[in-house]
């Protein structure tokens, strides 16, 4: 059996506390990314042309692939977190990796994609050369645009960190069928990155298509 | 441990699901619907974010107590929105919905 620190009863209450314990911090975490789709809401209700014209100049195909990336990760981690409910370290390890590399590649189209946005002007501040027809409130779709991803973008680097660190702990020895806590709750981090991004993905990329 | 190990077949159907919804959400955003675009959009990504809760992160088989507390963030970001909206649209900040136009 894994190790129960003084205070709980028994491995199950401990889990229990833990499972609360990091519910509490994502609650935190959807109220802080919560304000900011707040924000986009009602400047999107004020200029909803600009923002319409804006959003179709970013990359549907990257975005919609880089989506599917990170559904792709959410299933790499939930096995990780089988794996790990099973107790085999190997096929932990295994998983874990590959959500990291899942991760890496989100982050380098990402990465792709703000460095077409600098070629293309449209990063307000630094290069922006907007010609469509509202280019002063186009600006402050990609203002949201360049910070909720870049958030995002951070929540993923602090993610990916933390696969690593359980990998880590999972070759060490430490985790195991009775004691698998740290996988599961660094499961539910990088879950609600992805929840995050399956917001963020039609609220930037899928503004107006239709038009 | 006791908590329920949820079988391999149900995480491959969720993240088949997961795609299929992402499929659908890039379809409906290419079709003019007018003021229900932006509903579809958070819609799907709603249902794409509940399977994700429920089942990826195993809150379907948890206890009622962190079904409060997932709630509580999701119910404190709709006050956010709800007081936020009631005084923009009620002020004339914001221009009306289309919904609401005759």
């Amino acid at each position: 059996m894994g190790t129960i620190a003084h205070q709980f009863d028994s491995a199950e209450q401990q889990q229990e506390a833990a499972t609360l314990g990091m519910w509490v911090f994502l609650a935190t975490e959807v109220l802080f990314f919560g304000a900011m789709f707040l924000g986009y809401s009602v400047y999107r209700s004020a200029y909803p042309a600009a923002f319409g014209e804006a959003s179709r100049h970013l990359d549907i195909l990257l975005g919609s692939i880089n989506t599917a990336v990170l559904l792709c990760s959410s299933l790499t981690m939930a096995m990780a977190v089988h794996a790990a409910q099973l107790g085999s370290r190997r096929l932990c390890i295994g998983f874990l990796c590959g959500t990291m590399g899942l991760g890496a590649v989100f982050l380098g189209i990402k990465f792709y994609e703000y460095v077409e946005k600098y070629r293309e002007g449209l990063i307000p501040a630094i290069h922006f050369e907007f010609h469509g027809a509202d280019p002063q409130h186009a600006a402050i779709f990609y203002v949201f645009y360049f910070i909720m991803t870049g958030m995002h973008a951070l929540h993923m680097v602090i993610g990916i960190s933390l696969m690593g660190v359980l990998a880590w702990i999972t070759r060490k020895g430490r985790i195991s069928a009775g004691y698998y806590t740290p996988v599961e709750m660094g499961g539910l981090y990088w879950h609600f990155v992805d929840i995050v991004w399956v917001f963020l993905f039609p609220l930037l990329y899928l503004v107006d298509r239709s038009q | 441990m006791s908590e329920t190990i949820v079988p391999r077949k149900t995480y491959v159907t969720v993240w088949a699901a997961l795609l299929l919804l992402l499929l659908s959400t890039i379809a409906v955003s290419y079709i003019h619907l007018g003021w229900l675009n932006p509903v579809a959009a958070v819609g799907i990504a709603a249902m794409k974010a509940a399977i994700i809760i429920l089942y990826f992160m195993h809150v379907r088989y948890s206890p009622r107590l962190v079904w409060v507390f997932v709630g509580a963030g999701f119910f404190w970001v709709l006050i956010l929105f709800a007081i936020t909206f009631g005084d923009y649209l009620t002020r004339g900040y914001l221009p009306a919905p289309a919904i609401w136009q005759p």
